[in-house]
């Protein structure tokens, strides 16, 4: 709570200053602002730590003497969730605020909106969250650019372990829309390629926040799968599994499930967390490195709490966004564009550099494998490994032919 | 797959769970609208403020230390008590104060009040899903054919028809229940009778928040507490409502149950059926029986309210000011930023989109829930067209309106049969069908990742120009939408409202004049919503969610249903508030919710009407 209101003062220092000089300021030597653009109060829980997580690498860049000598600054904006005021807002922030470059977006919805908008007035989109592969891929463009490990990624990461283990027949359940769609639809292909006598039984797709949990655990019992691939996440993951452990639904199955590692996810669960699931997510209690050791501690100085997936998230594409700018040394757009290509900059989580690739715009970073342990009153993930994102994407030849060529 | 009906039982006890967890929350509902007639959206708000307090209740405070059984429930019921308390301070504060505005006004006010919660709620419980203690003594499963079986679920089934019992027992068998059910009956003549009106309204609205906290409470063992709560659980809650049949406690449960059932059995079949299942449900029943399962027939529907007068011309000085603001608002254009240019082509559109809602809502007197349907219709027309025949903007706009009014002639034909709030949510239901149809249908829509490019021609791209079209456009709907209702088929159309009877008499046929106006009015919100496509470059499911619809209702509602101004008003304010808001606070919800608390209370003819009151 307490954070939450140190959140708000900032929101309102941010637009005090932002009214106090409503005139664009480009001056060389002025800061350099981005605009970034998220559905703060539709999505308060991921996206609060991922705010803290941005804001505590550009206290670190200016501290460090910024880009050059210029600050960055960032002007921040609530899209409510909806696709159409994320795109009022990118023309408020490009018009009226006068930001060097757009960034953020958490649903996919609205992060193709943003990259449609990034493409029509040639403004440089650096997609934080959102995981479709449209964005990069089938509606890919010149000036987005995407940093999360996408849904195809997360998917194959979970292939490679599900291969692994003896479970033949699969149920799949997935929040109905595209992200649940897509990563079922990635998650069959890629299996059935490793593992072509794999068959799947079942499917299940509650609407997205109202899981009929009862009814969609016992619809998956009856399918007696041997393997059960879940995408849903947040409410519905608690639900779910909540009725699935009375249930016994998980007992003596092999579970692999997206994104289910991320202290977002597991944190909730508390005393519910299921024993043995192969999940994506990150360990951030036990990841020791150096980089990361510093980063976790700085955080919890700052705000008080532990990070999470999202500060990450929004802590590595500050880092980018400064790496490209430093290279670029100019605000210019097609400057810009020019060195994000195949730019390297270091991941907070501290294994190493990253780099977005020149062909589709999609970065390296990559995600933990593991899985899931009850601890006393908590879980966590235990025998994880940093799966490179560079390992889990297409050929470069094969995205060339999915992207539109711009 | 071989057939087991063992496991297609414990199916049937699953869809009971959840039928009695939906019947807690609608009876609250149906028992409020019985008597005060009012559609209280904050239901859900009251339902989630249940749970996150028996969250709370079971972790903290004397509940907590005392722990186990006693204290597990003395939380839950101490949540719903509180609850209840909330919810008879709210009739006494706010709704008190409501009831002599026109109808469906009040939804303004707990609208207001759902705003509010959600963000208080956030503050006080901070942005994380709480996951509250499983039950004392149920917390673990019995084997019911081979299958796992929550005890909890088998407890709440019983719940279910405990709580609808003993409502039965408060309504025919105590003073209280038999004044309230007399007041469901006729208000005017229990107060005639004497009674103390405004006790037994805090009482009922007491009685409803109460039921809506324990079933919020109730849900803790089972479902996580998070802030999206009360928006899962309201529209359900209400589709159960008016399935059953306004105010009956028998019908509330009935729909429940088939709700639950047809759920449960319905993922069996159809997994992605989630989405539309209980608005199919409604609208077939609405269809089929417009009164709802349960509800009476159209013999106690509206006695005769006094027609408000009809409004005369626009006093002299307003109209010149208006006009005066016209003028100004082209001539300044070209001088403002790109950004200011975007707002007020934004504001263009919405004013088009309340005022198409306004024609069916004032002069037609029906309620639409489900508005954005049309807007949705127009918006996805120009982009289907350009997606796949690559049509220009100018195509685009003009088949628009005529995609949108074929909608609103199909729909509306189903529609304007109903009255009031029955008509309203079948509305609902058939924008909600088209939702899920832009929603699911992915090879042709491109589902909720939507529809991208969708830009204007060449020469509309600048800022100013398309602000000008946009202007243009709407102006010229607006002043179309004056034209009718000031022509005969508008006059007609408020005869069949005022006076049915006396309209029929005359030879005027009301189901044809509200079925012409309402596919006008689905032409024009149709064409805001391509204007508002083009504008924005992309068309997503969401342009006709039930946000958008609920926007444009408060829009109309705000600026006062009574004239064309009220719209206008009501948009430009509601649209300019919500934006400026936003740029300024992380709370924008609380402060826009108090705002238009503060409106409704101090402009109960909405804000167009504030200004004529003197010369009315």
């Amino acid at each position: 709570m307490l954070h939450g209101v140190g959140r708000r003062g900032l929101m309102a220092g941010v637009a005090v200053a932002a009214l106090a000089r409503p005139a664009v300021s480009r001056a060389q030597g002025g800061p350099i602002r981005i605009g970034e653009i998220n559905s703060y109060t539709a999505q308060p829980a991921f996206l609060g730590p991922y705010r803290n997580g941005w804001l505590l690498a550009q206290e670190q860049v200016n501290a460090a003497g910024g880009i050059d000598g210029r600050p960055l600054e960032t002007v921040f904006r609530d899209d409510a969730g909806k696709p159409e005021d994320a795109v009022r807002l990118a023309g408020e922030l490009v018009n009226a605020e006068g930001v060097a470059l757009l960034a953020g977006g958490y649903l996919s919805n609205v992060g193709l909106a943003l990259g449609d908008f990034a493409r029509q007035n040639k403004k440089l989109y650096a997609a934080s969250e959102p995981l479709t592969d449209a964005l990069v891929w089938s509606r890919g463009n010149r000036y987005t650019f995407r940093l999360r490990p996408s849904t195809y990624m997360q998917a194959a990461m979970l292939v490679e372990e599900a291969a692994k283990l003896p479970a033949m027949r699969w149920a799949t359940v997935a929040p109905n829309y595209e992200y649940g769609q897509s990563a079922v639809k990635w998650f069959r292909e890629l299996l059935a390629k490793k593992r072509p006598d794999a068959t799947f039984v079942g499917e299940q797709f509650p609407a997205l926040g109202r899981i009929d949990a009862g009814a969609t655990v016992q619809a998956l019992e009856r399918l007696r799968p041997e393997g059960i691939f879940n995408v849903t996440f947040g409410t519905d993951l608690l639900n779910f599994v909540r009725q699935g452990n009375t249930r016994g639904l998980f007992e003596g199955r092999t579970v692999a499930s997206m994104l289910s590692g991320e202290p977002e996810y597991l944190e909730p669960l508390g005393e519910e967390c299921p024993d043995g699931w192969i999940v994506t997510g990150y360990p951030r209690d036990d990841l020791n490195n150096e980089t990361h050791v510093k980063l976790r501690d700085a955080y919890r100085q700052k705000f008080g709490e532990l990070p999470r997936c999202g500060s990450i998230v929004g802590y590595d594409n500050v880092q980018a966004i400064a790496a490209m700018l430093r290279k670029a040394r100019s605000t210019e757009t097609e400057a810009m564009v020019e060195a994000f290509r195949g730019i390297r900059f270091p991941t907070g989580y501290g294994t190493g550099e990253v780099t977005f690739r020149a062909a589709d715009h999609q970065s390296t970073l990559g995600a933990f494998v593991g899985r899931t342990k009850l601890e006393g009153k908590r879980g966590r993930m235990v025998d994880w490994r940093y799966a490179d994102g560079a390992d889990y994407l297409p050929g470069e030849a094969e995205v060339r032919a999915w992207r539109p060529q711009d | 797959m071989a057939f087991d009906w063992q496991g297609l039982v414990v199916q049937g006890l699953n869809g009971l769970a959840s039928a009695s967890s939906l019947f807690l929350v609608a009876s609250g509902l149906t028992v409020i609208f019985g008597v005060s007639r009012i559609v209280n959206f904050a239901h859900g708000s009251l339902y989630m403020l249940g749970a996150y307090l028996a969250w709370t209740l079971t972790a903290h405070g004397p509940f907590a230390e005392l722990g186990g059984f006693w204290g597990f429930w003395g939380a839950i019921l101490s949540a719903a008590l509180t609850v209840a308390a909330l919810g008879a301070l709210v009739e006494m504060l706010v709704l008190r104060r409501l009831y002599q505005a026109p109808e469906l006004f009040q939804l303004l006010a707990t609208f207001a009040l759902v705003l509010i919660v959600q963000d208080v709620a956030l503050l006080l419980w901070g942005p994380d899903d709480k996951f509250g203690p499983r039950a004392p003594l149920l917390r673990g499963a019995t084997e019911i054919f081979g299958a796992r079986f929550p005890l909890y679920e088998l407890f709440l089934i019983a719940v279910g028809p405990v709580v609808l019992g003993l409502l039965w027992l408060l309504l025919h068998r105590s003073r209280f229940g038999i004044l309230l059910r007399a007041a469901t009956h006729d208000r005017e003549m229990v107060a005639a009778l004497g009674v103390d009106q405004k006790r037994l309204f805090t009482g009922v609205f007491a009685l409803g928040a109460g039921l809506a906290g324990l079933g919020g409470a109730l849900q803790i063992p089972r479902e996580a507490v998070t802030l999206h709560m009360d928006m899962a659980v309201i529209v359900e809650a209400f589709v159960v409502v008016v399935i059953g049949g306004l105010g009956s406690l028998g019908g509330a449960a009935l729909a429940a149950l088939i709700i639950g059932e047809l759920h449960a059995f319905g993922i069996l079949v159809f997994p992605r059926i989630t989405l539309v299942l209980v608005f199919l449900v409604m609208a077939v029943v609405l269809v089929l029986r417009p009164q709802g399962l349960l509800g009476r027939g159209a013999a106690t529907a509206p006695v005769a309210a006094p027609a408000p007068p009809l409004p005369g011309p626009m006093p002299g000085p307003l109209r010149w000011a208006a006009i005066a603001a016209a003028v100004a608002l082209v001539g300044v254009a070209p001088f403002l930023g790109d950004y200011p240019l975007i707002l007020l082509a934004d504001f263009s559109v919405l004013v088009l989109f309340a005022a198409s809602l306004h024609l069916i809502m004032g002069p037609g007197g029906m309620a639409s829930f489900g508005h954005a349907a049309y807007f949705g219709a127009g918006a996805y027309a120009a982009a289907l067209l350009f997606k796949h025949l690559a049509a220009p903007m100018e195509v685009g706009l003009i088949a628009a309106p005529f995609a949108a009014g074929l909608v609103g002639l199909l729909f509306g034909w189903f529609c304007v049969r109903l009255s009031g709030v029955y008509a309203a949510m079948l509305t609902l239901a058939f924008a909600q069908i088209a939702w899920s149809i832009s929603f699911q249908w992915v090879e042709v829509t491109g589902g909720d990742n939507g529809i991208l490019g969708v830009w204007p021609s060449g020469w509309a791209r600048g800022r100013l120009v398309f602000f000008y079209l946009s202007l243009a456009l709407s102006a010229a709907g607006v002043l179309l939408l004056r034209r009718i209702i000031r022509a005969p088929f508008g006059l007609a159309l408020r005869a069949q409202r005022d006076s049915p009877l006396r309209a029929e008499a005359i030879g005027l046929d009301g189901f044809l004049l509200r079925w012409i106006a309402f596919a006008v009015s689905a032409a024009l919100a149709g064409l805001a919503g391509a204007l508002f496509a083009y504008g924005k470059g992309s068309v997503f499911p969401s342009f006709l969610g039930i946000p958008r619809s609920v926007d444009a209702l408060l829009m109309v509602l705000l600026g006062g249903v009574q004239t064309l101004t009220g719209p206008i008003v009501g948009a430009i304010a509601y649209a300019g508030l919500q934006e400026q808001l936003a740029r300024l606070t992380d709370c924008w919800r609380l402060v826009l919710g108090v705002v238009i608390l503060a409106l409704v209370l101090f402009f109960p003819r909405g804000l167009a009407g504030a200004f004529r009151r003197r010369d009315a």
